[in-house]
């Protein structure tokens, strides 16, 4: 009974949405506040169908339904219960259901908090999202969907797969959703904006709190997703430049660009028409990013085959929201009024800057994800582009990126001069110089030398911005903290993110530096790696829920003391007839000693193991500069600025106080 | 600074910023793109010896050796498309999924006696699914066509006729 509530709900929802698309719409239009006044009701009440339908699915899994063909096909009795909830969107169905969740999410986000809004816009961007929702629910029901049943309903599940069954990856989905659909609200503003035919300062304010928050999301998913395929891949990587992690990537450069240009949009009322053309951009590259690269229709042209309908359906739907936005905006872009042109040294000149080279980095990686499927789709040509590639293409560009970073937040809105801004950077070029000389030292490659000089400058340059906005050390420190605490917000969070996007090119450039050695040894015997010695001592066989385990120990000694031990295992899974990986891991937060058990030989008396022992300085300062940007990102959205209603009441104090 | 020149400043930003990416891109494609290769390409036409490629097939059963260079595990094994063979050799960790006459992708290089040094092994596929250049590798050379069932195993390869996999397209004049 449970999946056909589910299923029910999921098509109220979808009902719902349609009316929210269409109703809000034609209330702005006509000016009737009436049907403009349906629009946060639906959004909600759609929202409300979406979990209940979802919480149907989840209850299923953990009932063991498997006359749920989803639940049949993904779970089993022996799963650990927590990944029996997890396991929900760990596949196709489930995960296109959590995907319109979350967009009914920032429906119901926006029906909620922007309450400020002058009520026409409001009621088209609800529209707008509800537009996409009704799509996606659509696809989801006629296509995909996860309430189907199976009869007879087998015994036991087939069960997940066993890759999968990890915290890290339990909750990177989620959080990388987010991130994907947080870029429908920017885009429904976007596509509002253009219907109604005016953007301004106005319109940047309103949409930049929505844009900062996907982007926080979306950090904090790749930051997450590359963090769980070097702990559970074993390889010792954690960036593979394949097209799934290129596939958030690409939305990742086009929105930190947007981020910035819809601070232009709401200083200086330019670059109007390029933001809202990010904002659609991003979204489209989110959407095509989870659809396209991830159910494998670029990767390999016979998914098509597989199941026809929904490759079709999913190609129509994209083409109707991103060629349907790109055409709104080719008839409408042309009646916005043009911002003011301004001068290249001054902040807004900057921020162009950064524009220009965060969307060539993008054009950039779009190509080398792109090129390989187009040749094969045209030319009948297996080619692949990898590593090599990404970094004599992307990194070259990410150099005078960082560079002009440090710069930016110095320099002053509309006209300033360049010598006033580096004189104030003076002890930051110093620190940079001191750590180039450091780094030429240690380093020998360019690229990683030049990436570390980079990251210092940005760091060293967002400490001065702040110390300079404190005045600290010219004014006595009492003071200086009292000009702290009335700082706003958002300079704070922008100097932060700034910082943490240097934390982790420095472990980027650190990790070109990683050391490995692969060995097979006997239990006792001791090998070498970066002047530690690592010593095999036991090797036992242990049983866990639904597998069994080989789990090694090894003591990593340095000058004769115990550094650690590690337990890196080998974990069998007699349902799937898998083996996985479990690799030790001991950081410090300035490096990680990383161990990996390999295969078990058996040459007559001796029985030895090969292990794989890596040595990764800086690796964990990569996801904790994630984690600082996001970090910066959530500072940035607490400023009141941000929030909608704030200019208004503060105008309202104001009046209190004048009169 | 007139309207006009700051303008021109903009326009000149853009075309450099798009300039310099596609020069990169140029460069970067003429020398990093790595080109896919069956076994039987590999004799026909061996790449140069600083060329990296993709050579994929199916482990021939049997064929896999574990040898030690000093404390170095080396794993030897052969891939094959069904009309030739080529031997590779992989200091490291094979993968998990990695299982003799099934699929494999080698990333590496062909040395000059032929043989192909790895330096990344892949096989992160199951039994029912096959790497898409592999599966079209197996099928060009006339040994197998994904219709008629599953890969046969890889060992019985060259002692097969093309007749017996359903196929009418004669394939093989390099001889099994």
């Amino acid at each position: 009974m449970t999946p056909e509530l589910g299923n029910f709900a999921l098509a109220l929802a979808c009902c719902l949405a349609a009316g929210q698309a269409v109703l809000p719409m034609v209330g702005a239009q006509r000016r009737d506040p009436r049907l403009m006044a349906l629009a946060p009701a639906l959004a909600i009440g759609q929202l409300l169908a979406l979990l209940y339908s979802f919480a149907c699915l989840i209850h299923s899994a953990i009932q063991d339904d498997f006359s749920v063909q989803n639940v049949a096909a993904n779970s089993a009795v022996a799963k650990p219960l927590l990944y029996k909830i997890t396991g929900v969107w760990g596949n196709h169905e489930g995960s296109v259901l959590l995907w319109a969740l979350i967009l009914g999410l920032c429906g119901g986000a926006v029906a909620l908090f922007g309450r400020d809004l002058p009520s026409a816009l409001r009621a088209r961007v609800i529209a707008v999202l509800g537009g996409v929702s009704a799509g996606f629910q659509l696809f989801c029901l006629t296509t995909s969907n996860p309430f189907d049943r199976v009869w007879p309903a087998p015994m036991d599940g087939q069960g997940m797969n066993p890759l999968l069954q990890d915290p890290g990856l339990a909750f990177h989905p989620p959080i990388l959703y987010t991130g994907y659909v947080g870029f429908a609200v920017p885009f429904a503003f976007a596509v509002a904006a253009l219907i109604e035919g005016r953007v301004d300062a106005a319109w940047g304010r309103w949409v930049r709190p929505w844009a900062v928050a996907a982007w926080c999301f979306l950090t904090c998913g790749i930051a997450l997703g590359s963090w769980w395929s070097y702990y559970v891949l074993g390889w010792g990587g954690y960036w593979f430049w394949d097209p799934v992690e290129n596939a958030s990537l690409i939305p990742w450069l086009t929105g930190t660009a947007l981020v910035h240009s819809a601070i232009v949009v709401e200083k200086r009322e330019a670059l109007k028409i390029w933001t809202v053309l990010l904002a659609i951009g991003t979204f489209s590259f989110s959407l095509s990013g989870t659809f396209l690269v991830r159910s494998g229709i670029l990767n390999s042209v016979h998914a098509f085959a597989n199941d026809p309908a929904r490759g079709i359906f999913i190609l129509g739907l994209l083409g109707l929201v991103i060629g349907g936005s790109l055409l709104l905006f080719a008839i409408r872009a042309p009646q916005l009024a043009a911002g003011g042109v301004f001068a290249p040294v001054s902040r807004e000149g900057l921020l162009v800057l950064n524009n220009i080279l965060l969307c060539s980095i993008c054009a950039v990686v779009l190509t080398g994800t792109m090129y390989p499927p187009f040749m094969s789709l045209l030319f009948g040509k297996t080619i692949s582009v990898g590593k090599p590639f990404f970094d004599a293409t992307a990194a070259p560009m990410a150099i005078p990126l960082m560079a002009f970073m440090g710069l930016g937040p110095m320099m002053p809105w509309k006209r300033a001069q360049l010598w006033p801004v580096l004189r104030r950077l003076w002890w930051a070029g110093a620190v940079t110089v001191l750590a180039f000389a450091f780094a030429a030292w240690r380093v020998r490659d360019l690229l990683p030398l030049l990436a570390a000089t980079g990251a210092v400058w940005v760091i060293a340059s967002s400490i001065t911005d702040i110390a300079e906005r404190i005045r600290l050390f010219r004014i006595p420190v009492g003071a200086s903290w009292q000009r702290a605490r009335m700082l706003p917000r958002a300079a704070l969070g922008a100097a932060l993110a700034h910082a943490g996007v240097g934390v982790s090119v420095l472990g980027l450039a650190a990790m070109s530096q990683a050391q490995h050695r692969i060995v097979e040894v006997h239990i006792g015997q001791t090998e070498m790696l970066a002047g530690d010695s690592w010593t095999l001592t036991e090797v036992r066989a242990a049983p866990g829920p639904n597998y069994t385990a080989l789990i090694a120990t090894i003591e990593v000694r340095h000058d004769g003391h115990l550094v650690t031990v590690l337990h890196p295992a080998k974990r069998t899974f007699a349902s799937q007839n898998q083996t996985t990986t479990e690799v030790a891991i001991h950081t410090n937060l300035m490096s990680d000693l990383y161990g990996v058990l390999g295969d078990r030989h058996d040459n007559g008396a001796e029985t030895t193991y090969v292990l794989r022992l890596h040595y990764n300085p800086l690796a964990p300062w990569m996801w904790l500069g994630g984690l600082i940007m996001a970090l910066g990102g959530v500072l940035s959205l607490s400023d009141r600025r941000m929030r909608v209603g704030a200019p208004r009441r503060a105008a309202a104090a104001g009046l209190v106080a004048t009169s | 600074m007139t309207r006009k020149s700051r303008r021109l400043w903009l326009v000149g930003g853009c075309l450099i910023g798009l300039g310099t990416a596609t020069a990169l891109t140029l460069s970067a494609f003429s020398s990093n793109i790595v080109f896919f290769m069956a076994p039987s390409q590999v004799h026909a036409h061996p790449p140069a010896a600083d060329r990296t490629i993709r050579l994929g097939g199916m482990v021939v059963a049997g064929s896999v050796r574990q040898q030690k260079n000093g404390d170095t595990p080396v794993n030897q094994f052969n891939v094959t498309d069904g009309q030739d063979a080529v031997t590779v050799r992989y200091e490291g960790i094979l993968p998990d999924l990695f299982r003799e006459g099934q699929s494999v992708v080698a990333i590496g290089t062909v040395l000059a006696d032929g043989s192909f040094r790895a330096s990344e092994v892949l096989a992160k596929h199951d039994e029912t699914y096959m790497p898409k250049e592999v599966a079209e590798a197996l099928r060009r050379s006339g040994k197998w066509d994904p219709r008629y069932g599953k890969a046969p195993d890889a060992a019985s390869w060259n002692a097969m006729t093309t007749s017996a996999t359903g196929q009418d397209k004669a394939a093989s004049q390099h001889g099994s």
